[in-house]
Parts: structure tokens; sequence; C-alpha cells
């Protein structure tokens, strides 16, 4: 069971102490950083898309438990899912995701949130420049 | 899993001793103090006595003891008591700005009541300049408040040649001594202080429990009023078990404070030559010998504070940031801005607060464990990559 009185739930706690897609990707078709070190949390995220479908999503934080583990789930909700659909996962599926999120730690799932939407558009910029 | 306990300065245990102490005060003399019948009077002996040793601890008369509900009260009541018992002399108070948040705070709010603040910068040490304070000083001044020692940081304030010039100036000197008293030698006539704040439970008293020093003469309001105990400064029925047991846990300071000092300044030493050692980045805070014994406090490089303490707590060590990201602000340590940090760094700072019941084996798990916390973590962090 889950101490009421912690700061974070088993699950949280599981992705942070075992994160999943840690690291730099080689040419990354999406790269999105967010956040400030100068607030605490700095995410960066790469995608590879093959056919409109995000076939893999690594991760890089700086931050707090929540941080890393709202990077680590994102990673692992986009894995799979078409761009599209990847665009449509909001802060509050993230969190959810995890069991949910302290309330002081809310702006932690929408920086992975944002650091999604900006790796997306980082790659569709890229796929409807001309070449 | 053993657990390291090594954030003393937020808290320390209570001494079975004093828990043992303070027991009979519940039940068997539960009696009131301002009762007048055995039961009342010897209740009020035994916070006479209570008082009398904790005066006798720092230099003072018993008459000069006010029992508080710890070390926040009893800077709350300092600051506000002087600034309103004087506002027709003047309206200016000093402080620094590495104060706990008890004194920053009430200056604050003074502030925002027609008081003028003046916040004190400090060096890279974290030392308040004496000087400063001497040139802050106006005709309109009432009190100067400045710290013995950090919570943060450990520094040790130059108290006693702050009291001098406040005593040449005439205004009066207020010290929160929350962190020094029951760790190193504290005497409020060496250190020229007219109000000093005391807290139990950080010297193996328990919570709840503390008290302000008021020299003989200080002009201030009462603080809580009521039915007139504690001379009329803080009414409400004395918390007798907890002031019981704050004179026990005085008792045993004295005996053991020169000696623990020692034996924790030792460990705290080899703390900090071995974080140095073993990683790299990483930078101690705060004045390398004006320096509380049981204080070590680093920034870590391109990681961020919460992540350090919550692997540490999976390896059964607690300790301390100074961020205060696990709370309800983002900010980082005031503390560590004012020293000079950069704001990402001052996210990646850690503190060890030393205690009785810490052994060499203690500093020893933190150094086999910390490495490769801080590598994990690295390896995972995206600052490194741009700083290399």
């Amino acid at each position: 069971m889950t101490d009421p009185w912690s700061l974070y739930n088993e699950k949280v706690m599981e992705h942070f102490k075992n994160p999943r897609n840690v690291g730099e990707m080689e040419n990354p078709d999406g790269v999105g950083r967010v956040g400030d070190p100068i607030c605490g949390d700095v995410m960066e995220l790469y995608i590879k898309v093959k056919d409109g479908v995000i076939v893999d999503a690594k991760f890089k934080t700086f931050g707090c438990a929540a941080a890393i583990a709202t990077s680590s789930m994102v990673t692992e909700m986009v894995n799979g899912k078409r761009v599209e659909e990847a665009l449509k996962i909001s802060n509050k599926a993230v969190a959810e995701a995890l069991d949910g999120l302290p309330p002081a730690k809310v702006h932690c799932s929408v920086l992975a949130e944002d650091a999604l939407k900006s790796a997306i558009e980082n790659y569709l910029s890229k796929s409807t420049s001309p070449p | 899993m053993r657990r390291v306990y090594l954030d003393h300065a937020a808290t320390t245990p209570t001494r079975p001793e004093v828990v043992k102490a303070m027991l009979p005060y519940f039940t068997d003399a539960f009696g009131n103090p301002s009762s007048i019948y055995s039961y009342g009077q010897e209740a009020r002996g035994s916070v006479e006595e209570a008082r009398a040793k904790v005066a006798e601890l720092i230099g003072a008369q018993g008459e000069e003891i006010i029992f508080t509900s710890g070390g926040t009260e009893a800077d709350n009541y300092a600051l506000k008591g002087v600034a309103y018992a004087n506002e027709r002399k003047g309206n200016h108070i000093i402080t620094s700005s590495i104060e706990h948040n008890a004194v920053l705070e009430v200056c604050r709010f003074l502030g925002s009541r027609g008081f003028k603040i003046t916040y004190l910068p400090v060096d890279e040490c974290g030392l308040v300049a004496p000087d400063d304070v001497k040139r802050a000083i106006t005709g309109k001044t009432i009190l100067i408040s400045i710290m013995h020692a950090n919570n943060e940081v450990g520094t040790i304030e130059p108290v006693e040649e702050i009291g001098k010039i406040a005593r040449e100036a005439g205004v009066y000197f207020h010290t929160d001594a929350v962190q020094t008293v029951g760790h190193i030698p504290v005497n409020v006539d060496a250190l020229k202080v007219d109000l000093l704040a005391v807290s139990a439970h950080k010297f193996y008293g328990p919570k709840g429990v503390g008290a302000l020093y008021v020299r003989e003469g200080t002009n201030l309001v009462p603080f809580i009023h009521g039915g007139g105990q504690e001379k009329k400064h803080r009414a409400g029925t004395e918390n007798v078990p907890a002031i019981v047991g704050l004179g026990k846990a005085v008792e045993f300071a004295r005996q053991e404070m020169d000696k623990e000092a020692e034996r924790q300044a030792y460990l705290r030493d080899k703390l900090i030559k071995g974080l140095l050692e073993k990683i790299d980045h990483i930078h101690l805070n705060g004045h390398p010998t004006k320096r509380l014994p049981n204080n070590v406090n680093v920034i870590v490089d391109f990681v961020e504070g919460e992540s350090l303490l919550l692997s540490l707590d999976s390896e059964g060590i607690c300790a301390s940031t100074g961020s205060a990201c696990g709370m309800a602000s983002p900010e980082p340590s005031h503390v560590l801005l004012a020293l000079g940090a950069p704001p990402e760094q001052a996210h990646g700072s850690l503190r060890f607060t030393l205690g009785r019941e810490n052994k060499e084996a203690d500093v020893e798990r933190v150094l086999e464990v910390l490495p490769g916390i801080v590598a994990r973590l690295r390896a995972m962090s995206p600052l490194l990559k741009s700083q290399k």
C-alpha cells in the first residue's frame, strides 16, 4: 500500500528509479527541449518517426523525481503511436498514467506534454519544409 | 535497511532521558503552575527550574527567559515585540538576506506595515560584514537581527562584532541562535545581544517548545495577551512537560556539547573531504572554517536536489536540500542565491547535518552510495552535455 503521507505514489517512484528510454538519440527526426535550468527543470525529448508513426522516443531530464517520471511515462505512451495521435496526449493523461501527481508537481506533467509537442512540431517543420 | 539520519538541522530525536523526565508532567504532576495548591506549585517549581537551566546555559538570568512554542515564535516575538514597542523611536530594522524565514517573513510583514527593512548582503561564504551593519544604521534604526549561524550552509556569523556595533549605536540586537544553542558555546554577554531565540528540538529536546532571551530593560510589547503568564509577555498555561523537557535537554547539552562538537567536526571534515575527492563538479557551500561543527552543504552540478534526496532516501539516508522544490514552491534556496550561486546550481544543493548518534560508518555509507547516485542522475541530465 502506498503511504498516504509520502510525496509520490509507487508508480511515480518506480518510474523515477527505473526510468524507461533514457538517453540521447542519434539522428532523431524530432527534438524538443523545454524548461529552464533556472526553474529547476529541463526536459529533452527525441523521437524517431517512420511512415507517420513514432517508432522510438528517448529523453534526458534535469529535474525532480516527478520530472523524471513524467518524461519516462510520456516516452512510453508515444511509442508506436501515429504522430497526430501523439499530439493529443495531454498532461492530464500523463499524470493519470502515473496514478496521479501531487498538486505541486502537476507542472512537471505540463512540461512533459510541452516537450512532446515541441519534438513533434520540430519533426513536422522538417518534414513539411521543401528539400 | 539501516537508516542513516543526517538531517539534524531540521530536527533531532528527543533523548529517551528527556522523554522520561517529561512523562510525569502529563499525569501525576499535571497541575497548572498558576494554581496555588500543591499540584500547581510543584509544576511551577519545575518550570522555574527549567528556566534557570536555560538561563545558565546562555549566561543569562532566569527572569530574562521567556518560554515560547519554539524558535519561530521566539523570532516572531523578538522582532514584532521590539518593533511595536519602539515605533515612536524609529521604524528601521536591519537584518541579513540569509536569515531563516522565521525572521525574513516577519521582516516582510513589518515592511508591509510601515517599517523600513534593510536586508544586508553576505559574501560568497555567507558572512555578513560588520561594517555593512555599521553603515546601515540610521537615526531611525530600532533593531538589528542577524542569525548566530545559518541553518542551511552552517556559516557562523560575526555576532560578537555586530553586537558591539549595535551597543555603541544604542540599537537593540536580536540573534536567531536556533542552530547554535546546545551545540556550541553561546553567551549573551559575550555576544552582546539583547534578544536571542532558542529551540529545544534542535538539541534533542521535544518539539513545540523554545525560549526567547530578553535582556533586562529591553522594551518590547507583550506577544500573547491573556492570563499574564511569563511575566505578562506570553499568556497561556505553560506547556509544562515540554518546558521540563527543554530543561533536561539543556542539562545534557551542557555536559556533552564540547566533546560532541569536536567529534562531529571530525566527521564533518571527513565527509567534506570524501565528497570533494569522490565526486567531480561538486562545491562546498558556506565558510571553510567558520562553520557549524555538524554542517556539510554542497552543490552537485547538473543534477537537481530532490532527485538526489529521494535517491539517498531509497538507500536509507535522510538528508536535505536547499531547494524547496519538494514543497509547494519551486524557488531555489534564498540562502544559496544570496551567496552568489547561479539558480540552476542552487537547485542541486545537498545538506547533511550530523548528530550525536552518527558514527564514522554513517559518513562512509554516504561516501559509498552518493557517487553512484550522482552518476546515474547525471547520465540522464541534459545539462551535462551542454557543458562539455
